[in-house]
């Protein structure tokens, strides 16, 4: 079995785990490569289904074409798809694309907030998202199930012990379970089993007429494209295996301070 | 960074006592693979500079600001790096104390261990106990760093030393460690290169001995262990899931299911976007639809029959306890293993060890309990069977986990013992058990009762009208002042026999179990009313020997077929038409009519009122003979 499958077999473990385990289960989706492998895997595991619904967090600020893929890849799939926005937020205008916010104050309120809402108003205990270990330090702590108490924070310094793929399936009310089946996968991973699965993802990752890509998606004003000619997946792949630049390195979030990201997942960022 | 592909990945976890230097030895490693992101380096540099502090490899690691206040990993963090062998994941786990359970779910997730002692201050309480942890946690491939060579003036003797005492306590444990390293995790010493500052070190370095650690193979060869993860069916499929622990599964297998005994056979093993097989192995999350449908949930082991596990209420094992509140006997715990979940308790401790002295730790008769951080060899008793294996034979069904409320407290593996096996056909039966008589004879209670107790068995078609008849029947006898009581089929499929689905196997032990029932009820006094559509002549048999001489009644509740059908009380041969229902009787399972019943009512022809009679009639023949009336 080489190394590939083992990452594979072992999200789908968690996924069927986490199926079993949650009454109300949602499955974050992003759009973009992760969750979309994330999605590949849920079909795998239920046998070319999808038995629970897709929540996207919607800023209104994301790349356009994201939103049309969104809902092209939701009717071809037969998914059950829930957008989630901060409707108070948006209308108030308090963003950092008007100037009225920062940068990772705006993150904090249409997307932590905006997900805060979504959890509340369908009541989902189980929220399977795709974070991956090696995207940034504060993801290489988490667990596989890693609990948020009811204000969706996450008490770093006190996690379950995890072993033996015995999971925190036991949890006081009010509080829910985030689940990271792909935790144990690195970037170059993913591309490597999107190859290999011939998967359908959306193009903003390849390569423009400017030569430039986008090596990590989200809202349209704080995610920069990178100089890039690799325009299929084989060539992102050849691309990653020199690379030592970070993923996140277009992501202007995670740099207004030196630990700006980490009080944001510390509050219940994804 | 190597250009080429990795083959193959390898996790390792680095322990050891708290400041020995793991952090530090981590972002050494990853700076001399050349692993760093580009300007990491010089921007860990910068914020060192701009806090007025000197750098530190270990930054690299703990990037929390609460660790970086510290200095202590708190966590267990994963990073990647890549020799010409292969990827490592590297997993750095804290050597505080108080934060074992994060240790312990690090290494529990590795298959080799990096275990560092600083050369200053030695052999440590951490670093005994996670030695200890290692072995008991299944991590064989053991290499020591003994760090801090540079404040020992790089001193051969002081690293002898050493090595000689942790052999030792690791002999003791019966682990014998791949080697034992010199090393100056700060200035790289012995760690991609061969130090110049220790000439009577001629290897290996650490990433030459990581390199001669080895991928763990997958169980193929061992027995077939697959768990159950649940139950599909989201489409004309009714799949189960889970994932094959050790063995090789094929289709035309006969699995069987513990704990219980159900044995049916591989239709097909399915996967979604993979190349088709018809065998699946150890490692590989799969489904399988069978040939018969039976009941089977999550928990679940399904093996092959020549080689079950254990399927048992008790065992040994070796546990250690993470919890907050001690593991106390006389307290309820849910214990998980593989996909099973039950109740259990503590049956005895036979041991206390203090896993940092090896010493046993005592206490008072009244003080039963394994405290936080402790490590204990006992007795468990679930209060449902159990399948398991003996860790050293099997892993993945060796051990397990106990959760204390919320949160899973502590892990085991399962000793070696005397552990009863099952017989082929799996029930358990001992020659040794004998049919034990009261004092109260069937006579004194027939005489307290009026009549003596009988099995009136009610046999026929779904919709035949047994069920009416049964309750018809038990209220006129009750308003007679007879003890009686009915036995319906659905009723003791909701309880009894909820584990049994509707295979010839399985409507062969729910009518065994039903049989045996019945026969306690009669011999308890009780004119038993039993109906159940019994298609198997055999089955109908089997309980009439049973019961005592002359006490079995059968009783034919004859309509046909097209009667019983137009019927359809529950619904239930519209959806049998309609292939919803499997196996019905009568229509995709056969029935096999009584050749010599006691009595034969033919429901299409006689009314409720007129089969109640004629039974009654029936009893008052037999309580005449009996001179008991009725």
């Amino acid at each position: 079995m080489d190394y590939l499958n083992k990452l594979e077999q072992q999200s789908i473990y968690i996924m069927r785990e986490a199926f079993n385990k949650f009454e109300n289960l949602a499955m974050l989706w992003s759009i973009g490569k992760d969750s979309t492998v994330l999605l590949w895997l849920a079909r795998k595991a239920f046998f070319g289904h999808v038995p629970f619904p897709l929540v996207h967090v919607d800023t209104t600020y994301k790349i356009a074409s994201m939103i049309e893929y969104r809902d092209r890849l939701v009717r071809e799939w037969k998914m059950d798809l829930i957008v989630g926005k901060n409707e108070e937020v948006l209308n108030s205008g308090v963003t950092f694309p008007n100037g009225k916010a920062t940068r990772v104050q705006c993150c904090g309120t249409l997307k932590k907030d905006g997900l805060k809402k979504v959890l509340d108003e369908h009541h989902f205990t189980g929220v399977i998202v795709g974070v991956r270990r090696d995207e940034e330090p504060t993801r290489a702590k988490e667990r596989y199930f890693s609990p948020r108490d009811k204000n969706m924070e996450w008490n770093v310094e006190d996690q379950p012990p995890e072993l033996w793929d015995q999971f925190k399936t036991d949890f006081d009310k009010d509080t829910h379970i985030r689940i990271h089946p792909l935790l144990h996968w690195t970037e170059l991973n993913i591309w490597e089993y999107i190859e290999r699965e011939n998967m359908p993802i959306i193009p903003l990752y390849f390569s423009n007429a400017q030569g430039e890509r986008y090596r990590s998606l989200g809202c349209a004003p704080c995610t920069g494209m990178i100089k890039s000619k690799a325009g299929t997946v084989r060539e992102i792949i050849e691309e990653l295996r020199h690379t030592k630049t970070a993923e996140r390195s277009g992501r202007a979030q995670d740099k207004e301070s030196e630990d700006a990201f980490e009080k944001l997942r510390r509050d219940g960022y994804m | 960074m190597q250009t080429n592909a990795p083959t193959e990945q390898l996790k390792i976890v680095i322990v050891g006592h708290v400041d020995h230097g793991k952090s530090t030895f981590v972002g050494r490693l990853f700076h001399d693979t050349g692993s760093l992101a580009e300007g990491k380096l010089e921007q860990l540099q910068l914020i060192a500079e701009r806090r007025g502090v000197p750098f530190e490899w270990a930054n690299l690691m703990d990037a929390l600001q609460s660790e970086r206040d510290q200095n202590i990993t708190i966590d267990t963090a994963q990073i990647w790096f890549q020799t010409k062998k292969r990827q490592y994941v590297i997993i750095d786990a804290p050597g505080h104390k108080e934060f074992l359970k994060n240790m312990v779910t690090g290494a529990a997730n590795a298959e080799a261990a990096l275990l560092l002692i600083d050369a200053n201050e030695g052999v440590q309480e951490q670093s005994r106990r996670h030695g200890y942890l290692l072995n008991l946690l299944g991590i064989r491939q053991i290499a020591v760093l003994v760090n801090k060579m540079d404040l020992q003036d790089y001193s051969q003797a002081r690293f002898d030393a050493i090595e000689k005492e942790y052999r030792q306590f690791l002999g003791s444990l019966g682990v014998t460690p791949k080697c034992f390293i010199p090393i100056a995790a700060k200035h790289g010493d012995n760690i991609a290169s061969i130090s110049a500052n220790m000439p009577w070190w001629t290897g290996p370095t650490v990433l030459a001995s990581l390199d001669e650690f080895k991928l763990a193979n997958r169980p193929v060869n061992q027995p077939l262990r697959f768990p159950i993860q649940d139950v599909y069916r989201f489409d004309e499929r009714r799949i189960l899931a889970g994932r094959i622990e050790s063995g090789t599964l094929k289709v035309g297998d006969r699995l069987l299911f513990s704990p219980g005994n159900k044995t049916s056979v591989v239709k097909t093993v399915e996967r979604w976007n993979a190349p088709s097989s018809d065998v699946a192995t150890a490692g590989e999350s799969i489904g399988v639809t069978l040939t018969e449908q039976i009941f089977v949930e999550r928990g679940a082991i399904a093996s092959l029959e020549v080689n079950p596990p254990n399927d048992l209420v008790r065992f040994k094992a070796r546990l250690f306890w993470l919890g907050r509140q001690p593991f106390r006997r006389g307290r309820l715990y849910k214990l998980k293993l593989a996909t099973q979940e039950v109740e259990c308790e503590i049956e005895a401790i036979e041991r206390i060890i203090d896993s940092s002295t090896l010493g046993t730790i005592t206490r008072t008769e009244d003080e039963v309990y394994v405290g936080r951080n402790e490590v204990a060899e006992l007795t468990l008793r679930t209060k449902r069977p159990v399948a398991f294996d003996v860790h050293a034979d099997i892993i993945a069904t060796g051990r397990f986990v106990i959760v204390d409320g919320f949160e899973v407290s502590g892990g085991g593996i399962i000793a070696q013992d005397d552990y009863p096996r099952r017989s082929v056909d799996g029930s358990i039966r001992s020659e040794h058990i004998y049919w034990s008589h009261g004092k109260v004879t069937a006579e004194h209670r027939a005489r307290r009762n009026g009549h003596p107790g009988y099995v009136l068995w009610l046999t026929g078609l779904s919709g035949s009208g047994k069920s009416t008849i049964a309750t018809e029947l038990e209220r006129e006898l009750f308003n007679m002042g007879k003890n009686a009581y009915v036995l319906d089929g659905d009723n003791v499929r909701h309880g009894l026999n909820s584990d049994l689905a509707f295979s010839p196997k399985d409507r062969k032990e729910n009518i065994r179990r039903v049989g045996e029932l019945s026969k306690l009820f009669q011999d308890a006094g009780v004119i038993t009313i039993a109906a159940f559509i019994s298609p198997y002549r055999s089955d109908r048999d089997l309980v009439r020997q049973m019961v005592a001489e002359g006490r079995f009644i059968e009783v034919y509740i004859n309509a046909p077929l097209e009667v019983c059908e137009q019927r359809d009380v529950k619904g239930l041969y519209s959806k049998a038409r309609a292939q919803e229902i499997k196996e019905f009787t009568g229509i995709s399972a056969p029935y096999e009519t009584p050749l010599q019943p006691e009595l034969e009512l033919d429901t299409d022809q006689m009314t409720v009122a007129e089969s109640v009679a004629r039974i009654l009639e029936y009893l008052h023949i037999c309580a005449e003979e009996d001179e008991i009336s009725i």
